[in-house]
């Protein structure tokens, strides 16, 4: 066993976690979306089974570490992890040297409309769209999918968060006045509808976008829009000082403001990361408090273009509990 | 008289049926169906031969033109009252063999049930004609050959097969004769195509003892149906309805009465002035909506109300067969075991 002199913070950005266990470390797998071939995930087994303790970690992320990995095997790890990364597809800038960058969290995606008869997009499509034009980048970000507004990805935890709306289209020609989607939309969702004179009256105001009236419809007098529309929420956080959910920005945005507002971060990020941060992080919410979210609203709009339906909230409130005070 | 067309020619001809008839047909609904990106196959006015879907099952039946979801049958005013306008223009409608046989009960409960009947019904029912779409292939849980629906020899003024990317057609109706000749690409005789055997069959028994009201084997459904009521929407046979009387708001002194499909499984079918229901559980519902369609029509009538379309089980969201409960009905009706229960 040859003498350890490792770079950490190269080590890292490899992805790879420097372990609490001496010599040795865990790898990274990135997986946008949560979904990979099983072909790819039998490499990831092979190299558990080589390399690592035999064990896989799921991470809370979507990803997986390889835990019990001897920090002299890194080179060697690298050259094996290639296959995977070829497989999701991920962006790198070195072939064989493993992944480029470990700030920017992988992708989350929920089931969404792949599967779950909730979801109004498929989210693991989407989500590494998303990947595809943020990764590589050092900056630690958190966006998240979630096919629709059960957000059971918990995108409300994240900086960019995602839920899938559709806008219910009511064909009064087709109601029976059966009343499903009134009593599922009260007890399963926010109570957006009400009988008026035999036919249905939806509130625009309150209605969600959740879609279970056209779930339960069993005429398709409701039917989905055929656009997809999206509820952007911002800067939800975990952490030691200000652990907080992340609050609407735009409801009914389309699919190309998702994808500019993830990528606009990054350069707010740039201009206005504190120089001094410990190991360069500062998390992108304690940077808008700082900042001023009026600032952070101006960087995100960028080159958006809001499709007709957008509604953009004027200002944003953020609560959760405050520990540093 | 038989002809062979191309697409084309089918489209032409079309076309020129489009100037007799408003065309109703199955049509692919893009992005219509319950979950996202999913589609549905429904009927609808079409515009040209392309829109019309000749190769998929429709999920829901075509009597949605002859009896739609919601009609508004008259307007009222203070002492006046006015039926709805309906476009006095032909309809013409492409189904399926076994939505043929539909035709034959809907005129049945609308026309011949009793003294008088249905002038709303008759009105529409007075403008259609029928195309009939051959069926290459049984489709899943289709159960028409049980049933004696799968063949229909009479009833329509042209069919329409597609055979190797042809349309085959038997030309029934002579005044067409020119209209196909014109597009054909030869004459030929043709037999429009039809299903004899399905996946699915089931013998349905010539009686059955009313033991079978009081039978466990409806229990079970009183917890797995939900009573959506879809089962009886996409039926090309049910025929159930209720009436709304709606007084517009801006003034309650005109408004209008519609008439609007009902389900026996939904909430509230049974319920009567004082709030009582006859059949309060969903296994109560099943039991009835089964055994009318495979018992109680016939007494009246002569023959089953069913005819093995099998929409029902296609769209169940809840993955009730109703082909499967005529087979344990029928099991326990000829086991005996129904004089036991």
């Amino acid at each position: 066993m040859g003498e350890l002199d490792i770079n950490v913070g190269k080590l890292k950005k490899n992805a790879f976690r420097v372990s609490k266990v001496r010599g040795e470390t865990a790898a990274r797998i990135r997986i946008p979306g949560g979904v990979i071939d099983a072909k790819a995930m039998s490499r990831i087994v092979g190299i558990a089974e080589k390399y690592g303790n035999g064990s896989i970690d799921i991470t809370n992320r979507q990803g997986i570490e390889i835990p019990g990995i001897d920090l002299h095997d890194v080179d060697r790890v690298n050259a094996e992890v290639q296959a995977v990364i070829d497989a999701v597809g991920t962006n790198q800038t070195e072939r064989g040297k493993g992944y480029p960058s470990s700030g920017t969290r992988n992708v989350i995606a929920c089931p969404g409309a792949r599967l779950c008869p909730f979801g109004c997009y498929d989210t693991t499509e989407l989500a590494r769209k998303m990947e595809a034009q943020i990764f590589p980048n050092d900056r630690h970000v958190k966006i998240d999918f979630t096919g629709c507004s059960n957000d059971c990805a918990k995108v409300r935890m994240s900086d960019v968060g995602v839920i899938g709306m559709t806008e219910p289209q009511y064909n009064p020609d087709r109601c029976v006045t059966c009343e499903q989607c009134v009593n599922y939309c009260r007890r399963r969702s926010v109570g957006a509808l009400s009988v008026v004179n035999g036919k249905i009256v939806r509130d625009t105001k309150k209605c969600v976008g959740c879609g279970v009236c056209i779930t339960y419809c069993p005429t398709r007098a409701w039917t989905r829009s055929r656009e997809h529309y999206f509820r952007i929420v911002l800067l939800g956080r975990t952490g030691k000082k200000n652990p907080r959910l992340a609050q609407d920005f735009i409801k009914w945005a389309d699919e190309d403001t998702v994808l500019k507002i993830g990528k606009n971060v990054y350069a707010f990020i740039e201009e206005y990361i504190d120089p001094n941060a410990v190991e360069h992080k500062e998390h992108i919410g304690y940077i808008v408090d700082r900042v001023g979210f009026e600032e952070f609203k101006k960087w995100i709009l960028e080159g958006v273009e809001l499709g007709p339906k957008a509604e953009v909230s004027q200002t944003v409130y953020w609560g959760g509990k405050r520990y540093d005070e | 008289m038989g002809y062979v067309l191309g697409s084309d020619g089918f489209g032409r001809v079309v076309g020129r049926l489009l100037e007799t008839y408003r065309i109703y047909a199955p049509v692919v609904k893009t992005g219509a169906g319950r979950f996202t990106d999913t589609d549905v196959v429904m009927y609808d006015e079409v515009h040209s031969a392309e829109e019309i879907e000749l190769l998929k099952k429709s999920d829901y039946s075509f009597k949605e033109f002859l009896t739609p979801l919601s009609e508004t049958l008259f307007f009222y005013t203070e002492e006046q009252v006015k039926e709805a306008d309906l476009p006095d223009k032909p309809v013409l409608i492409f189904l399926r063999s076994c939505d043929m046989h539909a035709v034959r009960r809907l005129d049945q409960m609308y026309l011949a049930n009793g003294s008088a009947g249905d002038w709303f019904y008759a009105r529409r029912r007075k403008l259609v004609k029928f195309a009939l779409i051959g069926c290459s292939q049984s489709f899943d849980n289709c159960f028409c050959a049980s049933m004696g629906s799968n063949e229909t020899k009479d009833g329509y003024i042209f069919s329409v097969d597609v055979r190797d990317g042809k349309i085959w057609s038997d030309v029934k109706d002579e005044a067409l004769a020119t209209v196909f000749a014109e597009s054909a690409e030869r004459e030929e005789t043709v037999v429009p195509l039809h299903v004899t055997e399905n996946k699915i069959r089931v013998r349905i028994p010539d009686t059955f003892t009313p033991d079978i009201l009081k039978n466990p084997m409806w229990d079970e459904y009183t917890t797995r149906c939900i009573g959506c009521g879809r089962c009886n929407f996409v039926c090309p046979t049910c025929t159930c309805w209720t009436m709304q009387d709606v007084s517009y708001t801006d003034n309650g002194r005109v408004g209008e009465r519609r008439r609007v499909a009902s389900s026996c499984m939904v909430d509230g079918f049974t319920t009567v002035a004082g709030g009582a229901q006859y059949r309060k559980t969903q296994g109560e519902r099943m039991r009835f909506k089964v055994m009318h369609k495979i018992y109680d029509f016939r007494r009246r009538f002569g023959y089953d109300m069913c005819v093995g379309c099998g929409r029902c089980d296609d769209v169940c969201p809840e993955y009730i067969s109703y082909s499967n409960i005529i087979k344990k009905a029928a099991a326990i009706a000829e086991s005996g075991e129904e004089e036991k229960a």
